[in-house]
């Protein structure tokens, strides 16, 4: 397509150049003058979406891995550290956590607009197989990423991850001890990890490359799938698919900023705030959402081995798609029946996907069975017998024909609303598959000074929460990530730092060695971080007969609840994020008698919200137990709701500066959107 | 360049530059977080504030080394021979002049209090060395004396004092 370049340099320096290193002349015949099809449809600006997306997420990166130490015993609490004490840390993570679920969101559109418009045929088949390779580093690269923050999620999964490779007949452990790096995962498996996730990147970005360069070769596929032929047919890249492309972009990082500002941890797993115990497995071992459909292949065959060729053959199949679909029309805007079974494997995809965070168990497992051939079946089978009988209806003479008769509009809303709708199924089936199988009824909710777009903590409930926290729980509950300094941070507890420095200087810090070689105590500075009530883990058990009590920084985090279809859905609009606070609310308020039948065992307390209501912590909470000094109810639900509150603010500390800023890119990025959409207006009112 | 330049300019034109100077704006916005990261987090500056130190075991004629800030505090107990070595130097001999008067608080005239940091690169010069008996630098061998003030070498500047004052007659608060 592109052919010797026309590109003439007036500046005597960028002359001197060029003969040297044509690459002005390249980026001019790559990103300029390059002619694209003028019928391309928003579907297009997935590719410079996508391209934006692995910017973002090198840069963050990069500056993340500045801040992050991979090690076992300092990674998860170097990552509370860029979320709490770094600068914009908590944006620059949330960004990369939240960057690389757009990131698969955007790559499963291209995708699938590849599969809808036949993208990948002749003589596209290089470029398709580029993608499909792209697709697989991307995976790798996000399974080792969520490796690093070293939670429950990270550890187990990268336990079960790992173990896939145990399969494999004869090598099988050996090639799983090669991975670890040990005799179990651990802390060689935690830096090779970090190695190749900083460097896997690097080599999509190559790929990347190389996969633009092929589709510079063969020329951009297009929604009526017939070759460009005149210049009709064809526009400049820029300033057209430019402008295009950046209007495209600018929605999509309004979508971004939606999760990014206000729901962060939707996608995420409460049980990643936790840190890696490699004693005890989550109740519900569940992939990131753009693992599911393929989690759900690997559950569906009964076999070990099986199991694993299914999920890699459920991605290297398409590879081969180029010489499974033979039809000679490539847009199934003009196959009547691919169309139809097209959008009957996105849903079956969908399918996959939901079932793949349900529970393997019962009618799932058939289900996810039956959708799994119907997988295989649409490539092995349907697509080959189709290319052969299906009878298509005309194409377009050209690609300027099909632009003036102009249709599909309906087709695109239609296909629009159905993504849509599929996707948040299975985003709120993420979310709902975490805290299931618990006969224990839901957290009642309550309304929360924090919640919502402009929440902002209530500054008395907070120092209310602290001296809850300080006369009930910290007899048996650390708080390992707050220093004292943090109560006159901003969008906390809001004391001065004076008063800081008071609160800490009541409590005694062990120190040392001073210059005798002893440990000594010395009154807290501001500096410190709250002493955790027992020396160690056996202290605290020792102490409490035999249960841990967990530490609190994180709780309000660490901890979800399933609510259901359809409230999940609505959960991602209103920006539902206080699950967490309900919870503990529950678990403080609901100490009762066990009802008849129930035998607790011993040490055990029953507790109506607590999974499998035995819980080891007696009721701490009763009424009058606290003093508040501002006039507050002094009853076990005020006291509840106040160290909730305050359990928040420790476990999102910078959730006012994420809303206040989330606001200001909102308004930023919904102005930019509309100028970028009337200046796309104008550039391309030539065009039509 | 088409002879559309010389036209006058539209509204179309006016559509165009100010997109680009809304996206540009963003763009330069975006990269404010990723500067500011660089800088010290919180908790190295909380870990930057004041520290005590005692007094009371440094003997006359002795140095002790502090470290404040990641940096090493020469505390030095002068005897009554270095502090009038210091102060016999005329202002007019010193390559970065000040007295030792302004370099000490006054009362506690033996204590030096300096940054051990070498001006010139960022060594640590070691104590009672030298031809001025007081600071010897290893890498390029600047030369200090009794003040902390540079006699001879590379450097360009007397050891910094950092901020400190005195708490008690043994004890400072140095930050």
């Amino acid at each position: 397509m592109s052919g010797p370049s026309d590109y003439q340099p007036q500046n005597a320096v960028l002359k001197w150049v060029e003969r040297r290193l044509p690459i002005g002349g390249l980026i001019h015949s790559s990103f300029i003058a390059y002619p694209t099809p003028r019928n391309l449809n928003y579907w297009w600006t997935f590719g410079a979406i996508l391209s934006m997306m692995l910017a973002v997420q090198i840069i963050t990166g990069i500056v993340l891995a500045m801040h992050y130490t991979p090690h076992v015993d300092m990674a998860f609490k170097s990552v509370e550290g860029i979320m709490r004490d770094v600068n914009y840390g908590w944006l620059l993570r949330y960004m990369h956590s939240n960057g690389a679920s757009m990131f698969f969101i955007a790559v499963y559109v291209h995708m699938f607009r590849g599969l809808y418009y036949g993208s990948y045929k002749e003589p596209r088949e290089v470029l398709w197989i580029l993608g499909v390779i792209i697709y697989l580093l991307m995976m790798a690269t996000g399974f080792m990423g969520y490796v690093l923050p070293w939670g429950q999620m990270s550890f187990w999964g990268a336990t079960v991850i790992t173990n896939l490779f145990s399969a494999i007949p004869y090598v099988g452990d050996s090639i799983v001890t090669l991975l670890w790096g040990g005799y179990s995962v651990g802390n060689p498996t935690l830096n090779r990890f970090f190695s190749l996730h900083y460097l896997l990147p690097f080599v999509i970005a190559g790929v990347v490359v190389l996969h633009v360069w092929a589709l510079h070769v063969v020329g951009q596929n297009n929604p009526a799938g017939v070759e460009p032929k005149t210049e009709k047919d064809t526009v400049p890249f820029t300033p057209y698919a430019t402008i295009k492309d950046s209007f495209g972009m600018a929605c999509f990082l309004i979508f971004f900023a939606w999760f990014l500002f206000y729901t962060p941890n939707f996608l995420g797993d409460p049980d990643n705030y936790v840190p890696a115990n490699p004693g005890v497995t989550p109740a519900h071992i569940v992939p990131e959402w753009y693992y599911l459909p393929f989690y759900a292949i690997l559950r569906s065959i009964p076999s070990k081995l099986g199991g694993v060729i299914a999920m890699f053959s459920a991605i290297i199949v398409l590879a081969f798609l180029p010489w499974l679909d033979g039809a000679k029309v490539r847009s199934a805007r003009y196959r009547p029946l691919a169309k139809q079974f097209f959008w009957i494997f996105v849903v079956d995809c969908l399918l996959l996907g939901w079932l793949g965070a349900k529970p393997a168990e019962g009618v799932y497992v058939v289900a996810a069975r039956i959708l799994t051939a119907y997988y295989f079946f649409h490539f092995l089978i349907l697509l080959p017998i189709l290319s052969r009988v299906e009878t298509a209806r005309p194409v377009p003479n050209s690609i300027a024909d099909d632009v003036l008769r102009k249709s599909g509009a309906k087709a695109v809303v239609s296909a629009v609303a159905i993504l849509a709708v599929g996707g948040l199924a299975l985003l709120g089936n993420v979310s709902s598959a975490r805290a299931q199988g618990h006969e224990q009824p839901m957290p009642p909710g309550l309304s929360w000074s924090f919640a919502g777009p402009f929440g902002k903590f209530d500054q008395g409930q907070l120092q209310r929460g602290l001296k809850v926290y300080k006369e009930v729980c910290s007899a048996c509950h650390s708080l390992n990530y707050v220093a004292f300094r943090n109560l006159a941070d901003q969008g906390g507890p809001s004391y001065s730092e004076a008063q800081a420095e008071a609160f800490a200087s009541e409590y005694k810090i062990k120190d040392g060695p001073n210059d005798q070689g002893d440990m000594f105590e010395r009154p807290g500075r501001a500096a410190d971080y709250f002493p955790a009530p027992f020396p160690n883990e056996q202290a605290a058990r020792a102490a409490n007969g035999g249960a841990l009590p967990p530490d609190l920084s994180l709780m309000a985090k660490a901890r979800g609840y399933d609510r259901g279809f359809p409230l999940f859905v609505f959960d991602l609009f209103r920006q539902f994020q206080e699950k967490g606070p309900n919870y503990i609310v529950a678990i403080l308020t609901g100490y009762e008698d066990a009802p008849q039948g129930f035998t607790l065992p011993p040490g055990g307390n029953y507790n109506l919200y607590f999974p499998g209501h035995s819980i080891g912590m007696p009721k701490p909470l009763s009424d009058g137990q606290v003093t508040y000094d501002d006039g507050s109810p002094q009853t076990v639900q005020q006291y509840a709701t106040d160290v909730a509150a305050f359990l928040m603010w420790t476990a999102e500390p910078k959730l006012e500066s994420r809303k206040r800023l989330g606001l200001q890119v909102m308004l930023f990025l919904i102005i930019l959107s509309g100028m970028l959409y009337f200046t796309k207006r104008k550039v391309w009112a030539d065009a039509h | 360049m088409t002879t559309s330049t010389s036209a006058e300019p539209t509204r179309r034109d006016f559509l165009y530059v100010a997109t680009g100077a809304v996206a540009a704006v963003g763009a330069v916005a975006t990269a404010w977080p990723f500067i500011s990261q660089m800088n010290p987090d919180a908790s190295t500056v909380a870990a930057g504030a004041p520290i005590d130190v005692d007094l009371a075991p440094v003997a006359e004629g002795q140095a002790i080394k502090v470290f404040w800030r990641g940096k090493p505090i020469y505390i030095m107990n002068r005897s009554k021979k270095e502090v009038e070595e210091a102060r016999a130097v005329p202002l007019s001999q010193l390559p970065d002049p000040q007295t030792d008067q302004s370099r000490v608080k006054e009362g506690h005239d033996q204590w030096l209090v300096v940054i051990g940091i070498c001006t010139h690169l960022g060594c640590i010069p070691i104590a009672h060395q030298g031809d001025y008996d007081g600071f010897f630098c290893p890498c390029h061998g600047s030369q200090y004396d009794t003040s902390g003030r540079i006699r001879r070498g590379p450097a360009p500047a007397n050891l910094p004092v950092p901020p400190y004052a005195f708490l008690t007659d043994t004890k400072i608060k140095i930050g």
